[in-house]
């Protein structure tokens, strides 16, 4: 009972992801047509912003130490962070802690750039073209990303540590009821919440603003929204933004999760396709569902008690599900008619 | 010639030449000198430029004709190589039973994987054939079958390879200890010393040459066939074929078991080379690798693919050497101070970062070339005869038409 309730919980951050990733490539694809694979590749962007952020607030300033000495007598080099020299060593010290949700701030402006480079650099020039050229010239995208990131990052999984105050682990068991422990780590339990907090915000968003009205209209019937008079074009440029920003930020907060290495974008990608397909090409819903649902199938075919009758379930059985939903579900589970079936 | 227009024939003395002729043209370079690190003319690597020649044709039978991009291919690679080496273990060292069971093996998961995938189209079939493909290298990975059985049927993570306590029933002393074709081995290599020059005959690859030869002559006729035109169709516009009551299931799935023969063809050479078969030949980046070989080369073209798998592991494996000592020898006529900056420039674009150099070489085809380098080359040909420009006008239609995607 325990091992499900944990591996339900697993389930849930890893489906946080999935979901994320999800949206911001169903966003894209509702809005604009496109069939975007560098999507993981934007993940990966954003918790390399993490990294970055965590090195920029560390740089130190090297001074010779009065006071300490190395058993020679010679002086030590103490690393100050200019952070800590600016803000006192306290409040530095703990502005380095808190780097991981510090970088959301880096994250959002930096990823609504890469967003924006991307859509007016390169796609812009592929909605007339096959989904098959868009899949392949945003593939091509990936690999470039993905060697930039390698070549600046280096290929070995950078730690990124997430808050002192969130390390540690939460204990269910009491709550629930039961004489055992459950300890679960407080980090994940913040992923989780604030996957749902980007995916409630990017519902409203579209559901209760105005510029979310015209995006909805124009992701029905793109042309007489159009020809209302309204400059389409650009607010699907600003949503390719704030997709690739909803990405980001998933992969901001992913850091501390699994550290950030160069392919973890390749890695993602595959699943969150299956998941979009699974999903329905083009609902949102759909996307969010299928991904929390993906996530906890795969957590809980991790099981030992699983694994041990079916040793190799757990890598199987996402793509068993798809195989089945696609085969007798055509739209996913929550698609729309017409949609990518050509 | 062999019931093949000219220009066919022409396309295939060409690929003829170009196989026979490989260890002169892949080693053009003196051995000691600054530039024989871009000689290629090694067995091991013709070898490859010839299997992956052979997968690239058949996946561009699927993809260039009918449009399907399946983005699991590598799983019939790696089926082929499974095969082979289990006749290698139960058999003995001779090819030729490994390559018929490849064949036969990668035909039958072809035609399994093609019935369920090709009942959706677009964007649905490449997603159903990359799932496959994953469940198939989870499973060959964890060995889920063999656990079943009993005895490993993959070898899980440590990869399938042939053991001396292996029955091999048709094996005899007077055999070798390699795969070899009736007593001749793989690996025997010839070298001709030439001045300065040396060449590498080796039985291996010439064996894999005639192979793709007979595979790329077989695809011409696929291609110029009723059965291709008939694909060609389905590619243009499928639903106006159903809708004039012809059911096109039936050629789409042919083509697809025959693509995957192919591929299941590659998998057996590639372990008549090195016996042995590991499952990070099945994995989704393999099958993406041949998808970049057959746009790259040019989709729907007949000599495209050949090109596109000669090209990319050419790249792999001599770019891929280049270090920054290489870089430094290479300027060093220029001052120091610019010879720092132009290594510094390269630099991310050679040696480990070689990708990056893929990758944008790959946009660069997809945004400007969409008919990849045969399409690059009809161009530049196309601006030295200027004075038939109409006859250049007709070329570059036909190009179009070979692939929609152009346009």
């Amino acid at each position: 009972m325990d091992a499900i309730i944990l591996q339900f919980l697993n389930g849930l951050d890893k489906g946080s992801a999935y979901a994320l990733i999800a949206l911001g490539l169903t966003l894209i694809f509702g809005t604009l047509g496109v069939v975007n694979f560098a999507h993981g590749a934007i993940f990966m962007i954003g918790a390399f912003c993490s990294v970055t952020l965590q090195r920029i607030l560390t740089l130190s300033s090297e001074t010779l130490s009065e006071t300490e000495k190395d058993f020679l007598g010679n002086p030590l080099k103490i690393k100050t962070p200019y952070v800590e020299s600016w803000f006192g060593p306290e409040v530095g010290a703990s502005i380095i802690d808190w780097a991981v949700p510090l970088a959301i701030l880096l994250a959002i402006p930096v990823m609504l750039f890469v967003g924006f480079v991307m859509e007016r650099g390169l796609i812009k020039h592929f909605y007339k073209r096959p989904h098959a050229d868009q899949i392949l010239v945003t593939f091509g995208l990936a690999i470039v990303l993905q060697e930039v990131i390698k070549y600046f990052y280096g290929a070995n999984p950078i730690p990124t540590p997430a808050p002192s105050a969130f390390v540690g682990s939460f204990d269910f068991g009491p709550l629930l009821g039961l004489d055992s422990s459950l300890a679960y780590p407080y980090w994940r339990l913040v992923y989780f919440g604030f996957s749902v907090l980007i995916i409630g915000a990017v519902f409203a968003f579209l559901q209760f603003t105005t510029f979310g009205m015209v995006v909805r209209a124009g992701m029905a019937d793109r042309e007489t929204v159009g020809l209302l008079g309204i400059d389409i074009d650009r607010r699907f440029t600003i949503m390719f933004g704030i997709a690739a920003a909803v990405a980001g930020l998933a992969g901001v907060m992913y850091a501390p999760i699994n550290s950030p290495n160069y392919h973890m974008g390749m890695d993602f990608l595959v699943l969150s396709f299956v998941v979009v397909v699974v999903g329905g090409m083009g609902s949102l819903p759909g996307a969010v569902l299928a991904g929390f649902m993906l996530g906890i199938l795969e957590s809980l075919a991790s099981m030992n008690e699983i694994k041990n009758i079916l040793p190799g379930i757990d890598q199987i059985i996402i793509y068993v599900v798809a195989i089945i939903i696609l085969l007798t579900r055509p739209r996913g589970l929550m698609g729309r008619k017409g949609v990518m079936e050509e | 010639m062999l019931g093949l227009k000219k220009h066919d024939t022409q396309l295939l003395i060409i690929v003829i030449c170009l196989a026979l002729f490989a260890p002169f043209l892949l080693n053009p370079f003196p051995a000691g000198s600054a530039m024989a690190q871009f000689n290629a003319g090694y067995p091991d690597l013709m070898q490859r430029f010839a299997i992956f020649g052979i997968f690239a044709i058949g996946f561009n039978l699927l993809f260039g004709l009918t449009g399907y991009l399946s983005f699991g291919h590598a799983a019939f690679l790696g089926i082929g190589s499974y095969s082979a080496v289990w006749m290698f273990k139960l058999l003995g060292y001779n090819i030729i039973p490994g390559m018929i069971l490849s064949v036969i093996v990668s035909a039958f998961f072809a035609l399994l994987i093609g019935y369920i995938s090709l009942r959706r189209s677009g964007i649905y079939f490449s997603i159903l054939t990359l799932a496959f493909a994953q469940m198939l290298f989870a499973i060959a990975y964890s060995d889920l079958i063999g656990r079943f059985v009993g005895t490993p049927i993959t070898n899980g993570e440590t990869g399938l390879q042939v053991y001396t306590s292996d029955p091999q029933f048709f094996h005899s002393a007077a055999k070798p200890d390699i795969p070899h074709l009736f007593g001749q081995k793989m690996q025997s290599t010839y070298t001709l010393d030439v001045g300065a020059w040396s060449f590498d005959f080796n039985f291996g690859y010439y064996f894999c040459a005639l192979v793709l030869i007979c595979m790329f002559y077989l695809a011409i006729r696929i291609f110029r066939s009723p059965f291709g035109l008939m694909l060609r169709a389905v590619k243009s516009n499928q639903q106006r074929m159903n809708y004039t009551g012809l059911n096109t299931k039936p050629y789409t799935l042919a083509v697809f078991v025959i693509s995957g023969m192919y591929a299941g063809l590659a998998g057996g050479l590639m372990a008549s080379m090195d016996p042995l078969s590991g499952a990070e030949r099945m994995q989704w980046t393999a099958s993406g690798e041949v998808v970049l070989m057959t746009i790259l080369g040019g989709a729907g073209t007949l000599i495209g693919p050949v090109l596109g798998a000669g090209f990319i592991k050419y790249f792999e494996n001599i770019f891929a050497k280049i270090n920054d000592n290489v870089l430094h020898s290479w300027f060093s006529f220029l001052p120091d101070g610019i010879e720092d900056f132009m290594v510094t420039i390269v630099h991310p674009f050679v040696g480990k970062g070689w990708h990056l150099t893929l990758g944008l070489l790959f946009m660069m085809v997809v945004i400007f070339l969409p008919g990849g380098l045969v399409q690059g080359a009809e161009k530049i040909g196309a601006t030295f005869r200027r004075k038939d420009a109409k006859s250049a006008d007709a070329e570059a239609k036909a190009a179009k038409q070979r692939n929609p995607a152009a346009e």
